[in-house]
């Protein structure tokens, strides 16, 4: 099926939730509402037509000029029909939380983790939502784009300071240059 | 194992009179059979794993971050240390994505020569997984007969481009540079031999028996379950699935050569390492075809606006300086605005490239789609239940880099 096919079977079904349909370079980008997500994957995963079987890819993306800062990148593809559809859906910064949709595709069980982690989205009814590339313990969403990309202030790389003080006690312990 | 951090969790009473403790076991994350630095916590019930929780980011570098902030040609470089097993791969999966945002056409033999640096790549990385794999599994020789081929392959590499392992070879638009006819001679060569080597690490294995033992009926994945966790590449055509990227989006000129998608249906560790062999006979017959195919001409698309001029014509004409000039020290200053998801086919599975361009020299957001990340979170549903033992084997069938998982 024509992904352009495919986002006017989405539009018949949930007319109240899409924002947008564009396309670029024959892929075709529909962009909705965050309430409805898990029913609309369900949809587009259950229909026999359609059948996306294949979550390919689930990101996040950061726009801070935008009312919805953030957005969830659902990359869905159909090994049955070989056919691709991207859903967008944005969410407001104040409360960024969309629902899970682990239990449609087990895969995007780690890349909501991934999501969480670099943007702070929060998915609703994940089963285990930690941080999974960050450590536990650490603060701020690096892939925000006012994130400073050396890391937050303070932080830098002290390294050499934490060799010269181990090395003043190589005297002490006999250890030879 | 290598440390037990004995923690006992709460005492269990089991059906017989001795009481039995579950026990926590902490692999890694620096344990030889991890292939990198990936940790497990492990809730054994004697031998028999009850629950795995790997964690990883050991290897987290923030290359999206980084891409975020350099221009196009820049981040070429950054996707060599993604799967440093098979960088070459990796930067064609780059470079294709970038030239389909672009808009940009490559020149026909420049398609013939990334498919045989791909499939060259795609034998060295099953050679060096069936190396370890067969090693974890308890089989020594077989690690020394696959180095032996790789190395042959990494010296063509060399001699390509002067680097052996993290090569940035391709370029947006083309190629670094051409091959010489001796250097296709050689690899011809080497075509020529290689699957007499591939029988006899078939030879040490195949009907091995702690091999079967060790393989056969662990690590079961069905079709649906396969595809719903979202694996790819020769881990999810061990299940039966003919999914290939080469085959449904055509890139290179894997249209233009005979060759089959090789799958399996049992879906279990041995089902994994056959579909592999078979590659290494697929790959190694494309290769021989497309150096018997290949034309003349160009390697560089005509694109001066992302691709760097030929040297003679910087050399002898204003405008192309400008834009050597340009492009070296400044990057592609404009690109299409829009989004694209850009998958190939590396040899692990299915990575992709996520870009949103808002029109600048700079990728707005760039994402990795990569086949490790998404094979390490299935690896819980192929080992709980089975033995301590078999998680090794396991691991080792899905093929994994922590370089590429953590990006």
């Amino acid at each position: 099926m024509e992904p352009m096919e495919i986002a006017e079977r989405l539009k018949e079904k949930f007319l109240d939730e899409i924002i947008q349909v564009t396309q670029f370079r024959d892929q075709v980008f529909v962009s909705v509402k965050p309430d409805r997500i898990t029913e609309m994957c369900r949809y587009l995963h259950d229909d026999p037509e359609i059948y996306m079987d294949f979550l390919a890819d689930l990101c996040g993306a950061d726009y801070p000029e935008r009312r919805q800062r953030f957005e969830v990148v659902y990359n869905l593809y159909s090994i049955r029909h070989g056919h691709r559809i991207i859903l967008k859906a944005g969410v407001s910064e104040n409360d960024p939380a969309i629902d899970s949709v682990v239990p449609v595709w087990s895969g995007a069980n780690w890349h909501e983790r991934e999501a969480c982690d670099m943007y702070g989205i929060v998915f609703n009814g994940h089963p285990d939502l930690r941080r999974i590339l960050m450590p536990e313990d650490w603060e701020g969403y690096p892939l925000r784009k006012d994130y400073p990309l050396t890391g937050p202030v303070g932080s830098e790389y002290k390294g050499y300071e934490e060799l010269k003080e181990l090395h003043t006690h190589d005297s002490e312990w006999n250890i030879q240059a | 194992m290598d440390e037990g951090k004995g923690s006992a969790e709460a005492g269990q009473e089991s059906s017989s009179r001795i009481a039995t403790k579950d026990l926590t076991l902490n692999m890694g994350p620096q344990h030889p059979a991890t292939h990198g630095v990936l940790r497990l916590v492990l809730d054994l019930d004697g031998e028999t794993i009850v629950k795995c929780t790997p964690y990883v980011g050991y290897l987290h570098r923030g290359v999206e971050k980084l891409a975020e902030n350099r221009n196009y040609m820049q981040i070429l470089p950054l996707t060599d240390r993604l799967d440093y097993i098979a960088s070459m791969s990796n930067n064609l999966g780059y470079c294709i994505a970038v030239e389909k945002l672009f808009g940009i056409e490559v020149p026909e033999r420049t398609e013939y020569i990334r498919t045989i640096v791909g499939e060259m790549s795609r034998i060295a990385n099953h050679l060096l997984w069936l190396a370890t794999h067969a090693l974890d599994v308890g089989a020594m020789t077989v690690f020394l007969y696959c180095f032996r081929e790789r190395e042959a392959i990494l010296d063509l590499f060399e001699r390509l481009c002067g680097a052996r392992l993290t090569v940035s070879y391709p370029r947006i638009g083309g190629l670094k540079n051409d091959v010489d006819p001796q250097w296709l001679k050689d690899l011809y060569a080497f075509t020529d031999e290689f699957p007499s080597r591939v029988e006899q690490y078939e030879t040490l294995i195949n009907k091995n028996r702690i091999w079967l033992r060790r393989t056969k009926g662990i690590g079961v994945i069905s079709a649906e379950e396969a595809i719903n966790w979202g694996l790819s590449g020769p881990t999810l055509r061990g299940s039966g699935v003919p999914y290939d990227v080469r085959k449904v989006t055509s890139y290179g000129v894997y249209d233009k050569v005979k060759w089959e998608v090789c799958t399996c249906k049992n879906g279990d560790v041995y089902d994994r390492y056959r579909v592999r062999m078979d590659e290494f006979h697929q790959s190694n017959s494309i290769i021989r075809q497309c150096i018997d195919q290949i034309p003349e001409g160009p390697i560089m698309a005509d694109a001066p606006k992302f691709t760097l001029p030929a040297k003679d014509k910087v050399l002898n004409d204003m405008e192309h300086l400008i834009h050597h000039f340009v492009l070296i020290t400044k990057g592609p200053q404009t690109a299409p605005e829009g989004e694209l998801y850009v998958p190939t086919e590396v040899p692990k599975g299915e990575l992709g490239f996520y870009f949103v361009s808002d029109g600048t020299g700079k990728p707005y957001r760039m994402r990795i789609r990569s086949p490790s990340f998404v094979h390490i979170s299935a690896l819980p549903r192929l080992c709980e239940g089975e033995l301590i033992a078999d998680i090794i084997a396991n691991i080792g069938s899905i093929d994994i880099v922590l370089g590429e998982c953590d990006r």
